[in-house]
């Protein structure tokens, strides 16, 4: 460790930009970055979850208003939800006097608020398609066996359900990491708001921007690799024989 | 028309700047993703790797450090570009890029990618024995390209390229970021000066969705052109 931090040192010593300072920031902002997406995904996915099954509902007044939710959250840009909550959370009537305010008044919140929302609609539509793909098959040996629509959902639809959204879930966690490039905008130091910062210190775009858009890229392929394992153990009873 | 206050005018003006961006890049991004495509689709190894390269390297950047990138690092890299054209053959010319022109490019490169990839899928899903058809009727390369790959290859590719539009026209709010126009940036700069975010940000978010309900209704009448032959029977029926 300690002749690793010597190199490390050595490494750095003769570069004007990434001199440990800098690199902090970039740590800093990785950090903010992973808690905003981790948070947003993970509240997302429970939110999507009960919505999805709302969403494929018969009754009308339960169908429509998660329909409208996620029409308009997935039909405008996430930097105007953005804006909307940042902006907008302020002229919440006499929020300033409650609690809430200490929390609200950090651009974290407001951001993990839109960004969440934002990722349910998404996630929303993505597992209310995996449910309505289920094989009539598959329900029909459920009534069969006499299962009641929520054992029949918890037992039968629901796994296989997550099974099949695995790979458009990916997809949706990868939009998800770049999207949260967008909380820089509203004075959050993520890693875009990091490279923002060395960018205007130093006024050299290629290192900064370049920089971060490497370790990007390394989390994207994280995420690719994960999601890859994770359907290659989930789904292997729908591989081909001899595949 | 509806004023807000004073800023009516102005937020209308900015709509036809993100018009004018969406389009333009999903012009440069429909080239590219063509390009793209048959670059992948290619039997000549590099440029199956170039095309590789650039799909991979745009779809795990996010699109607003691209657009810095370019932006804030674009006019240093043209800048040497034209300077060493002066010192080398003294040719003497300028270009700036813009907000505009960033955004643009931007975004047409990163849906480049992105088309390429949906046309690479529907160029394969056209029946090999199509081609082989028009070649028996000796026809060349490009007429086989334009008149029977590119109408069936259309088909299978529309509901991609539609979807590829929506999140494009999405995509387009980033360019107020980096000081463009358009009406988000002017939604943000009414929003600060009068501290009403509904009244500005509301308004545009409807036209984000108008704008979305639209296209999708194109989408759908191309659909309907480029099905011409496949299950439409019921209309003959009647």
């Amino acid at each position: 460790m300690e002749q690793l931090n010597a190199w490390f040192t050595e490494l750095l010593s003769d570069n004007a930009i990434f001199t440990a300072n800098t690199l902090g920031y970039y740590l800093d902002g990785l950090g903010s970055t992973v808690r905003l997406v981790f948070l947003s995904l993970i509240i997302g996915l429970v939110l999507a979850v009960p919505l999805a099954i709302a969403r494929g509902s018969r009754r009308k007044w339960i169908k429509w208003p998660v329909f409208l939710y996620t029409y308009v959250f997935r039909g405008t840009p996430l930097l105007i939800q953005l804006y909307l909550i940042y902006y907008g959370v302020v002229f919440i009537e006499g929020i300033q006097d409650t609690f809430l305010w200490a929390i609200l008044k950090d651009a974290f919140y407001p951001a993990l608020i839109a960004f969440t929302l934002n990722t349910a609609a998404y996630t929303t539509e993505i597992f209310h398609g995996a449910i309505k793909a289920t094989p009539r098959g598959e329900i029909e040996a459920a009534r069969a066996y006499g299962m009641s629509r929520a054992l029949m959902m918890r037992r039968i639809i629901m796994p296989s359900a997550f099974r099949r959204a695995l790979p458009a879930y990916g997809n949706e966690v990868i939009f998800m990491l770049h999207a949260s490039a967008i909380a820089s905008v509203v004075t959050i130091m993520d890693l875009t708001g990091a490279a923002r910062f060395v960018y205007a210190r130093f006024y050299a775009p290629f290192d900064a921007f370049l920089f971060v858009a490497a370790i990007y890229l390394c989390l994207t392929f994280a995420i690719l690799y994960l999601f890859r394992y994770l359907e290659k153990k989930l789904l292997a009873h729908l591989k081909p024989l001899n595949g | 028309m509806i004023d807000l206050q004073g800023y009516g005018p102005r937020l209308l003006e900015g709509a036809l700047v993100t018009l004018e961006v969406a389009v333009l890049s999903l012009l440069l991004a429909l080239i590219l993703g063509l390009l793209t495509a048959s670059a992948k689709l290619s039997r000549h190894w590099l440029f199956h790797r170039i095309a590789t390269l650039y799909t991979t390297l745009i779809r795990g950047v996010p699109d607003l450090v691209l657009m810095m990138l370019l932006f804030f690092g674009g006019q240093i890299g043209v800048n040497m570009f034209t300077d060493w054209l002066y010192y080398q053959f003294d040719v003497d010319i300028f270009i700036n890029i813009n907000e505009f022109i960033a955004g643009v490019v931007t975004i047409g490169f990163i849906f480049g990618a992105y088309m390429g990839e949906t046309f690479r899928g529907a160029f394969l899903a056209v029946d090999s024995g199509q081609i082989e058809a028009g070649r028996a009727y000796g026809m060349s390369n490009r007429l086989i390209f334009r008149r029977i790959q590119f109408p069936q290859m259309m088909r299978h590719a529309l509901p991609g390229l539609g979807n590829n539009w929506m999140v494009l026209l999405k995509t387009t709010a980033l360019v107020s970021v980096i000081g463009l126009s358009d009406m988000v940036r002017i939604a943000a700069e009414a929003t600060k000066a009068t501290h009403e975010p509904f009244l500005f940000m509301i308004p545009v978010a409807v036209v984000y969705l108008l704008i979305a309900s639209v296209s999708e209704w194109i989408v759908a009448r191309l659909q309907k052109h480029y099905n011409v032959g496949f299950g439409e029977a019921d209309e003959w029926n009647n």
